[in-house]
């Protein structure tokens, strides 16, 4: 006994001196990393805004009588609203499939929501250049069913970004409801049928209050990344409804910093704003850590 | 009966407008015709051919494999060390740490993109390559340290004590017993990092310059003024490419969660 002690306790002193895992050490590099090649550009950047000419709030204070950026704003708060809309409505009844079918058919499902999710914002948004174009699928389509006599006007209007922004945005609204659903008990809508409830009002009473934790974190994702697009609505989007990225992005081709970086400000105020709301919300972090992996 | 037969249409119909533009890419891609005229008159494989035959064409794609490339190499080994460490550190301190690390994935891209251009563009790293993987490893770093993160969770610690205290070096404890156990999660993250790379764009945008010009930007370039169906082929290829290194993700992460419950 006292000869294992012995061994022991030397071999676990010297573990301790070498194997010292020292978590900092492993960390620092990823840190310092990040520091030089990011997070120092960026405040650099965004300094511009208070620094330029000289440390004042005056730029700010420019942009509170600016209308071309109320308007851009407008623009994207409400493209941004609209495409939460629209992929909520849309994504939830998938999002039900999802959690309601048998393992089999739900595979299915998974593999046609994540196909999409898997390919490249790029390529999705030439899908819908070529889709909504004025000889594109959706015209001929109408066409030949008699329903329109001349091609619609689709792409470069807000319309063609909503569509193709609900597209792309989609599977993070059904992917957490998804989520949450699976994780309802079963036994809770069956005790409401068996207590004579409707399937409608089974629905509304019971599943969909359950729900709302991922219908929350889905809102809140869509919403977010919805108020940076920059690809599609260039593509797809017309010239006079211009995001809070693309004027930016105009800034940054005129060579006018200050501006550029007053309005990546706001933007990136906006998005914390959103997500600080929202993490507020019962169940909502919990979603987003199981969404995350 | 009634609400659940409309439910499967809304469902069916939902999943026909997620998969709908995929699918016609890819049949498009295989057209003989000159215009994007749907159904295609003919099939054919006249857009790869026209793909195969560009050097513009395969020096971007080049470009973008090797970007890619070293992007995983560097986010790879710097977000698996992190990751490593994080699960480590004082709560405080791993609060802050992982708030640098994962905002990429809050921070709109926009910003981010302009900024690093702002910085880089002092540094000469302006339509450099160099200025492109480190730009991107960045971007792609939140999804190597999650990814490492989650196959820490069902990680036994004792198991590394084991090792060290039957005489193991801490670098063979590593080697032998820490790497084997999370590796499924480092190649998931691997695999996520070199997609995230190989797709981005909107840095590409700003730090491609005229001398670096990747995959995705010049399909941008090209999308800017005409819509060629070369890009379509291009489109198909790169959608295999994502999906099927995507399943293998995916089946990778089966295998490690069958691996973790044994």
């Amino acid at each position: 006994m006292s000869v294992v002690l012995s061994i022991a306790i030397p071999t676990a002193s010297r573990v301790r001196r070498h194997w010292n895992p020292s978590p900092l050490l492993l960390t620092l590099p990823l840190v310092l990393y990040m520091l030089v090649f990011y997070a120092l550009p960026v405040a650099a950047m965004l300094m511009r805004s208070v620094s330029d000419p000289n440390w004042t709030l005056e730029n700010y204070r420019q942009l509170a009588h600016d209308t071309v950026f109320f308007h851009v704003f407008w623009t994207t708060l409400r493209t941004a609203l609209v495409v939460t809309i629209g992929a909520l409505l849309l994504g939830y009844p998938v999002a039900l499939a999802l959690a309601r079918l048998p393992r089999g058919p739900a595979a299915v499902v998974l593999v046609l929501v994540l196909l999409p999710f898997w390919t490249s914002v790029l390529v999705r948004s030439y899908a819908w250049m070529v889709l909504l174009g004025r000889h594109g699928l959706v015209n001929e389509a109408l066409t030949a069913a008699g329903l329109i006599d001349s091609p619609l006007k689709l792409l470069n209007t807000p319309i063609a970004v909503y569509i193709a922004m609900i597209h792309i945005l989609l599977p993070y609204m059904i992917l957490p409801i998804a989520s949450v659903l699976r994780q309802i008990d079963p036994a809770l809508p069956r005790a409401a049928a068996g207590l004579g409830s409707t399937p409608f009002s089974t629905f509304r009473q019971v599943v969909l209050p359950l729900s709302m934790p991922g219908v929350a974190a889905g809102v809140l994702l869509v919403f977010v990344l919805s108020l940076g697009f920059y690809i599609t609505p260039m593509l797809v989007g017309g010239p006079h409804d211009m995001l809070l990225s693309m004027l930016i992005s105009q800034q940054v081709e005129l060579i006018d910093w200050p501006y550029a970086s007053c309005l990546s400000a706001t933007l990136l105020a906006a998005t914390l704003v959103m997500l600080a709301v929202f993490q507020r919300l019962p169940g909502v972090r919990n979603v987003l850590r199981v969404a995350g992996r | 009966m009634i609400v659940r037969l409309s439910l499967g249409t809304v469902v069916a119909l939902v999943l026909l407008f997620m998969a709908l533009p995929i699918l016609v890419i890819v049949v498009l891609s295989f057209s003989s015709a000159t215009y994007l005229t749907f159904p295609p008159p003919a099939f054919g494989l006249r857009w790869y051919r026209e793909y195969f035959a560009s050097h513009e064409w395969l020096a971007a794609t080049g470009l973008s494999l090797s970007v890619a490339a070293c992007v995983v190499v560097l986010a790879t080994v710097l977000g698996t060390l992190a990751a490593l460490g994080l699960a480590r550190l004082k709560p405080a301190l791993r609060t802050a740490a992982a708030a640098l690390i994962l905002s990429p994935m809050i921070v709109p891209v926009i910003v981010v993109a302009i900024g690093i251009y702002y910085a880089y563009s002092r540094y000469g790293l302006v339509g450099s390559p160099v200025g492109l993987v480190l730009a991107q490893t960045c971007l792609a770093v939140p999804f190597v340290v999650t990814s490492v993160t989650a196959s820490l969770a069902g990680f036994d610690r004792r198991l590394e004590q084991a090792s060290l205290s039957l005489g193991a070096t801490p670098w063979g404890t590593f080697r032998q017993v820490t790497l084997p156990l999370i590796r499924p999660g480092v190649l998931v993250g691997a695999l996520f990092a070199f997609i995230s790379s190989f797709d981005e764009l909107i840095v590409a945008l700003f730090l491609s310059g005229s001398g670096a010009v990747t995959l995705p930007r010049r399909m941008w370039d090209d999308l800017r003024f005409e819509i060629d169906p070369t890009i379509a082929a291009v489109s198909t290829l790169t959608v295999v490419l994502t999906a099927s290194l995507l399943a293998a993700a995916h089946l990778l992460r089966q295998r490690g969660g069958r691996l973790r419950t044994h």
